[in-house]
């Protein structure tokens, strides 16, 4: 701006103007569909189809789903009560088989009797975890999560309450091994106490003890066998187990693919390809028909537990990957970062490097979790009755001959919600992570 | 010479009151070798550092400046000859390490802060769970040090959240919270703009101004020329030359230094 020009044109502003609403075309539903839906020729062609195809869909599916039987004994007698409401031929679901299974569908052939000690196992595992889950919550509380999967135990299976008290005695026989150890031999000789004596003790010692504890104070609740257990009960207590003991697993995998040491290094890395390579399926037959060749004769190893141990191997191995995943994006400062300041390699990994690895591995860690929880309906083909299985049977009998898609709707909206629970908690639990350290 | 580094020795006289070198051997490296491979980083190193010394290193890129400082520490392994840090051995035994990376604070160019970390609990992790210091002395003591480098009002932050140069100091401040008794530095300001470079060069000031033994890698040779009493110029993996700050700056004896410094000094 030239001097002239700056005195011949002279500008003060007096009053100022206020804000304005934005033009009515510029706010609310009309501009978010105009952007949205009708922003150009190819947009308003999709939207288009888009909206026939879901029209069409809907108009199948809806009133099939509308028009639906809730009170029948039989498949026959739906059709009746349809034909005589909706005409013959009209779509009509019957979920007078759900309205009739569903225990079945839920907790199989455990006694009906005991059906509170389910839903309470599952109550109690969800409150047990919630300290694990939400790291708000006061710290003390992990050592009631450290004793939920005993409490699990004792309310799933029942028996001798003294059976999972022993077993988790082990475990603080461990730590005190590990304590002496350390004071007596420096850290490698308490890392070995921590192992050797706890294996010990629950080979030789805890069955005896839990039965002298049994014979002296019987108390517990009537032993269901795993037989017993079927439709999601059954999924979700595979599922919970192998997801609970795979993370550590995997973490420890993923922790050895990387070592230095070569035979750790190369049993890591064999253990990884080899239990990924092969479907689960044949890991699942391995473990229904295969281990007990390997087992001495007459001991009777639990099928439903060693699905669990299957399960749990399977996708630890997957785990371990994605954590490997985690652990190569950390740029090579944190590690040095660690090391100058004289940590030693635990602690560098469990301060330093794993609580970021892990934290970029949520989405990987949890897609892996939700496609093991839905893989455990694998277990029908070893004759096991998860929820595909019981509708099966449900299937065979004469009253619910030919019906299909009640009961597959009904599997899948259970499983949906378990997914989709796990999706959301792992998207908040990566948002927490990135709001507290940006 | 970096006009950040000239403001830093106008703006205030250095007190040297306490910036004296005792007889006592800090570090002694004899004969020391390293090979990445096949190449042949570091040739034939031999370097004693008393005590109280404030050592800088030069030298052009590739010289092997940063793998000689990270050997000191074993955050590299040498193949040949001997380091005696503080006294102790560096040998493949992992004890000996542990306790001399104790012992000698390390800073590096890119701070290497633990994000997921608060500054406070940056400072605190180490002397809590290798020095085993209660709770609450760690975490004065890191306030004293975050005082020192004069940001204790971000302790509650997270390192994302702070400018460059302070990440640095806190980086400075983390180091000393395990009361080292050698500190090394690796480009501590190569990652910085200006502004920051002096407010790092202050702290490191007056670190040396405590008595601080100092091995510093780094081209500020304002700095070199204020605070230090020995440079050492590196080339190809060798002890080119080193001298006292004033002679080797006006008057290089080696073709290499004197380029070096024409390329460094000259524009
Ligand atoms: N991990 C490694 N593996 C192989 N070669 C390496 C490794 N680290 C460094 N080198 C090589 O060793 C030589 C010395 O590297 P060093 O980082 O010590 O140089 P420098 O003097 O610090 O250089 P700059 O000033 O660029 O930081 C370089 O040629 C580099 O390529
Ligand atoms: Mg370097």
């Amino acid at each position: 701006m030239s001097d002239t020009h700056a005195q011949t044109v002279r500008f003060v502003r007096d009053s100022m103007i206020e804000p304005q609403e934005p033009p009515i075309s510029e706010t609310g539903v009309i501009r978010w569909v105009r952007e949205n839906l009708f922003s150009g020729w190819l947009n308003i062609l999709l939207t288009v189809v888009s909206l026939a195809v879901i029209y069409f869909a809907l108009s199948h599916l809806l009133p099939w789903f509308l028009q639906m039987v809730w009170n029948a004994g039989s498949l026959s007698e739906c059709r009746e009560i349809r034909n005589e409401r909706y005409g013959p031929d009209a779509a009509s679901a019957c979920f007078a088989v759900i309205r009739e299974r569903w225990h079945q569908l839920l907790f199989g052939f455990y006694p009906v009797e005991a059906y509170w000690r389910a839903v309470l196992g599952f109550v109690v595992f969800l409150a047990g975890m919630s300290p694990v889950l939400f790291t708000s919550l006061p710290r003390k509380l992990l050592w009631a999560s450290a004793a939920t999967p005993f409490v699990c135990y004792a309310l799933f299976w029942g028996g001798s309450i003294w059976g999972p008290v022993a077993t988790a005695l082990g475990f603080a026989i461990g730590a005190g091994a590990y304590s002496l150890g350390f004071r007596a031999g420096g850290k490698l000789a308490a890392s070995i106490a921590a192992i050797v004596v706890p294996i010990l003790y629950w080979l030789f010692l805890a069955g005896p003890l839990a039965r002298a504890l049994t014979g002296i104070a019987p108390i517990g609740l009537p032993f269901i066998p795993s037989d017993d257990f079927g439709g999601f009960m059954l999924s979700t207590i595979i599922g919970l187990s192998a997801i609970l003991l795979s993370l550590p697993l995997g973490i420890l995998l993923a922790l050895g693919r990387q070592s230095h040491l070569f035979i750790i290094n190369k049993v890591s890395i064999g253990f990884i390809e080899i239990i990924r390579g092969v479907p689960l399926i044949v890991w699942l037959f391995t473990a229904s028909l295969l281990l007990n060749y390997f087992l001495p004769p007459g001991t009777n190893f639990d099928l439903m537990l060693r699905v669990i141990i299957m399960a749990t191997l399977f996708s630890s191995a997957y785990i371990a990957e994605v954590v490997r995943g985690g652990l190569a994006a950390l740029p090579s400062g944190q590690y040095e970062g660690a090391d100058s300041l004289g940590l030693d390699y635990w602690q560098s990994m469990r301060l330093i490097i794993l609580p970021q690895a892990l934290k970029i591995s949520i989405p990987g860690i949890v897609n892996t979790f939700i496609g093991l929880f839905k893989d455990t309906t694998l277990v029908v083909f070893i004759g096991l009755l998860d929820p595909i299985g019981l509708s099966n049977s449900i299937r065979a009998t004469t009253e619910w001959n030919g019906i299909y898609w009640e009961l597959f709707v009904f599997i899948g909206v259970l499983f949906f919600i378990c997914c989709f629970s796990m999706s959301r908690y792992s998207i908040y639990l990566e948002r927490k992570l990135q709001r507290e350290n940006r | 010479m970096t006009d950040a580094a000239l403001e830093v020795e106008q703006r205030r006289e250095i007190d040297r009151s306490q910036m004296t070198v005792s007889d006592e051997v800090a570090i002694q490296i004899t004969e020391m070798n390293k090979w990445f491979g096949s190449f042949h980083v570091l040739r034939d190193i031999n370097l004693t550092v008393y005590r109280g010394e404030r050592i800088v290193i030069c030298g052009p890129s590739g010289s092997g400046k940063s793998t000689l400082i990270r050997c000191l520490n074993a955050l590299e392994e040498h193949q040949a000859g001997r380091i005696v840090v503080d006294g102790t051995e560096l040998s493949s035994d992992l004890k000996n390490i542990d306790t001399i990376r104790s012992e000698v604070g390390m800073v590096f160019q890119h701070f290497n802060l633990f994000p997921h970390l608060t500054i406070l609990e940056n400072c605190t992790l180490a002397p809590l769970w290798v020095r085993k210091t209660p709770k609450k002395e760690a975490e004065e003591t890191a306030m004293h040090f975050l005082e020192k480098v004069k940001i204790p009002e971000q302790a509650d932050k997270y390192p994302g959240q702070l400018s460059g140069g302070q990440q640095q100091r806190v980086a400075i401040a983390r180091s000393l919270c395990m009361k080292p008794r050698i500190m090394l530095f690796d480009e501590p300001t190569s990652a910085l703009d200006p502004e920051m470079i002096k407010e790092v060069l202050d702290t490191m000031i007056e670190l040396a101004e405590e008595g601080m033994t100092m091995l510093c890698v780094t081209h500020e040779m304002g700095f070199a020329q204020a605070v230090a009493n020995r440079v050492i110029f590196m080339d190809q993996g060798q002890i080119v030359e080193q001298n006292e700050p004033k002679e080797f700056f006006n008057n290089p004896q080696s073709d290499r230094t004197k380029l070096f410094l024409s390329q460094i000094l000259g524009h």
